[in-house]
């Protein structure tokens, strides 16, 4: 048995590797991503539709709101004790038949399974969906070491067969209609019917007559998981397309990569979670398949089980005290179907495996904020809330999404003595702001700006280049001739 | 009562308006109000902007003003900055670890009341035409400002207080609750993002045909001001106090933008 190295403040901290730091600038890239009007108009279509299921499943429950707190509480209480959990959780699933291998990145973890695979002689192996696993990168590793991974989520399928990239959590394939799947399938499947059509019902039996084949033959499959308990050693997946029930049962080989932080108490925190999950990722009451399975059982099932608990920068996320709740999410992508940057830029511009809100805030915490373009993530929000408000197990993506801004400029500062624009900008700012005496002399030149606005009473366009992009489409009224301070003092009031 | 007005910088500066409207609602109400000199801005666009140090200085700068004079209750005619000094502050001063500061700000922060918030709950302001003789004679759509809706948890007091004006034709707005896309310097570091919201809820308010977008928050509304302003629509924005502020002998004066009532 390995040791459990979580939360261990003496080790080196362990920073995540993979398809997790953000590979551009988030303005650049949203910018890009937000002159694709049919990506826009297909995301729009989308999340609105999920939102308003969303609303309205919830809105049926009377105690939503203490199922929430029920959720928050129990993963707060998790994250506290982790290392225990996770012992607890190994003694019970190896003592079912089960193996636990620890992975401390996203290479160990990639090193773990390859190596697992080739012992079995499979070339070939099926997939549930896994964002662990799309974390890490598993398939293109597999690749490379000769082994085929065959997705077998209808959108997983046509991601990975369009060879792109998710752009969503729960809808991998937000941003394709159906005539680009149909498309997707005519060019990537040899067996197709040449004539098919965008009929969804049409596509949907080509993909089932396409996994069938890959079910059948498949002696290994990959899974993630959305449940550990500690207690029993058991995993759960929560599906709907029935592919997962598949892999879990059909190979004699099942391996799991499964993140550190998806460990609960026992069976009995399900009653809050399978309430919470369905309801806030598809929108439905419950969700049609519910995997559970505990190690080995003699003759029924996979008859070698596996584990790979991954830890891959989470121990750097629990070690951030203002940012760890972070941990807490089920992933169900309720934050970002609600995001109106989300809804605008899709899942891309965030250019990790987690996009949207909680991916602007998972991304950094788990890879570090000065690691490729993490650092723009945290800005990728007005701060609506909304993400708060959606979000099952409340995290306070607002609040963190601050914290990590003032990480960032605390870790700009660091690396650069040069002011940036927004540091000149925000000094000038502060010695405006700190005194009502320093504002009152400031906005004696208020008249100046009615001079810059012109005849029609607006500002049109301001230099430099943050106040520059906002007048790029705003225009900014002229100022009023006296501040109320003024006014007020004037008028003789205290 | 004895009321502090918080009038914050924006309103300050660029939208005093909305605050002699306050003084004028508050007064009529028979409560005396004073204005802190000290005061200068709650640090909300500091702390957003991840610039903590910098945000402690103008919140402390903000929670010496307001300690500095005797009051009853403060008020913003802002729910974004009365967020940020109730829930901003003591965040800012705990990272810092000034406990006593952050004491102070949790004091303050008790006291500090959203306009509508202070005339709902604690003045028993519900009908606007009656107790403060409002009167506006215009279509109006409402826009809730986010940092309103839900970090204060408004509910629908701004837009209930609203409908109570004598004369007033309120519209609903489509997708009132999506963000206008502001978020202080969100609006310059991804002004594209911000841009494409902002055409939504500009399109959204010019839908409704309503002559004005009225809401609670003067940077939300010089945001979609600012917008409306650019694509050349003849809607503008006001703010909720200058319409409960409006009656018959003394009626607010409406943005020039606008051609005022028509559908
Ligand atoms: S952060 Fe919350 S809302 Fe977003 S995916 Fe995770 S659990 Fe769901």
């Amino acid at each position: 048995m390995s040791s459990t190295f979580v939360g261990m403040p003496t080790l080196p901290s362990q920073r995540g590797h993979g398809n997790l730091h953000a590979e551009e600038p988030f303005p650049q890239a949203a910018t890009r991503e937000l002159g694709n009007s049919q990506l826009r108009a297909n995301l729009r279509h989308a999340t609105h539709t999920i939102r308003d299921k969303r609303l309205n499943v919830v809105g049926e429950l009377p105690d939503w709101e203490d199922l929430r707190q029920a959720g928050s509480d129990t993963k707060d209480a998790v994250m506290a004790d982790l290392p225990a959990k996770l012992d607890e959780f190994e003694k019970n699933f190896t003592a079912r038949g089960g193996v636990v291998h620890w992975a401390r990145d996203a290479e160990e973890a990639n090193r773990i399974v390859t190596d697992l695979v080739r012992a079995t002689g499979s070339e070939e192996i099926v997939k549930v969906k896994s964002m662990a696993t799309q974390e890490i990168g598993l398939n293109e590793h597999l690749e490379e070491q000769g082994i085929a991974a065959f997705e077998t989520d209808l959108a997983e399928l046509i991601v990975q067969l369009g060879h792109d990239k998710p752009s969503h959590i729960l809808v991998p394939a937000i941003h394709k209609n159906r005539t680009e799947v149909r498309d997707i399938f005519l060019n990537e499947m040899p067996e197709v019917d040449p004539d098919l059509t965008d009929n969804p019902a049409e596509l949907a039996m080509a993909a089932r007559a396409h996994l069938r084949q890959k079910f059948l033959s498949a002696k290994v499959a990959i899974s993630g998981a959305n449940f550990a308990l500690a207690d029993t050693g058991t995993l759960g997946v929560v599906e709907s397309e029935g592919n997962g029930r598949m892999c879990l049962t059909l190979p004699e080989t099942l391996i799991t990569v499964m993140g550190i932080e998806k460990v609960l108490p026992s069976a009995q925190d399900l009653e809050v979670f399978m309430q919470l999950l369905p309801r806030s990722s598809t929108g439905e009451r419950m969700n049609p398949y519910t995997s559970l399975w505990t190690g080995v059982t003699e003759g029924d099932g996979p008859q070698n089980v596996h584990i790979v608990l991954l830890d891959n920068g989470r121990t750097n996320a629990l070690a951030d005290k203002y940012g760890r709740t972070a941990l807490n999410c089920i992933r169900c992508s309720a934050c970002m179907n609600v995001c109106p940057v989300y809804e605008r830029t899709g899942g891309h511009a965030y250019g990790s495996t987690y996009p949207g809100p909680i991916g602007a805030i998972l991304s950094p915490l788990m890879t570090g904020i000065e690691a490729e373009d993490n650092g723009s993530l945290p800005y990728a929000s007005s701060l609506c809330g909304a993400c708060y408000d959606a979000c099952p197990v409340k995290i306070n993506i607002p609040d963190i999404l601050v914290h990590l801004r003032g990480e960032d400029v605390k870790a700009q500062h660091a690396a650069s003595r040069v002011p940036t624009e927004m540091d000149l900008l925000m000094k000038g700012a502060e010695i405006a702001l700190s005194s009502g005496k320093v504002l009152n002399l400031m906005e004696k030149a208020l008249p100046l700006g009615r001079l810059a606005a012109g005849r029609d009473k607006k500002i049109k366009k301001l230099p430099g280049k943050l106040a520059g992009a906002w007048t790029s489409s705003r225009d900014i009224p002229a100022p009023p001739a006296q501040s109320f301070r003024d006014w007020w003092k004037k008028e003789g009031r205290s | 009562m004895r009321i502090a007005l918080f009038a914050t910088c924006i309103v300050d500066a660029m939208y005093p308006s909305t605050a002699r409207a306050t003084v004028r609602i508050l007064e009529r109400l028979g409560h005396e109000v004073v204005f802190p000199a000290g005061q200068a801005c709650c640090g909300q666009m500091h702390t957003n902007s991840g610039y903590f140090d910098a945000a402690r200085k103008v919140a402390a700068n903000h929670i010496t003003a307001f300690e500095s004079v005797e009051y009853d209750v403060a008020v913003a005619p802002s729910g974004s900055c009365v967020a940020s000094v109730k829930h901003q502050h003591p965040m800012l001063a705990e990272r810092a670890g000034d406990t006593d500061l952050a004491e102070r700000a949790t004091a303050v922060g008790a006291k500090t009341y959203e306009l509508t918030q202070l005339l709902v709950d604690v003045l028993g302001v519900t009908d606007a035409a009656e107790q403060l003789g409002s009167y506006f004679p215009h279509t109006i759509t409402y826009h809730p400002s986010c940092h309103g809706m839900r970090l204060l948890r408004l509910g629908d007091r701004q837009l209930d207080l609203l409908k109570t004006v004598g004369g007033i034709d309120v519209v609903e707005l489509p997708e009132a609750d999506a963000c206008c896309g502001f978020g202080g310097t969100f609006s310059m570091k991804n002004a594209q993002v911000s841009t494409a919201m902002l055409e939504d809820k500009a399109e959204n308010i010019r839908s409704t045909g309503a002559g004005l977008c009225a809401g609670g928050d003067a940077s939300c509304l010089l945001h979609i001001g600012g917008g409306l302003s650019r694509a050349g629509s003849a809607a503008g924005t006001l703010h909720l106090a200058e319409i409960l502020a409006s009656t018959l002998e003394e009626p607010a004066e409406v943005p020039s933008t606008t051609t005022g009532a028509t559908r």
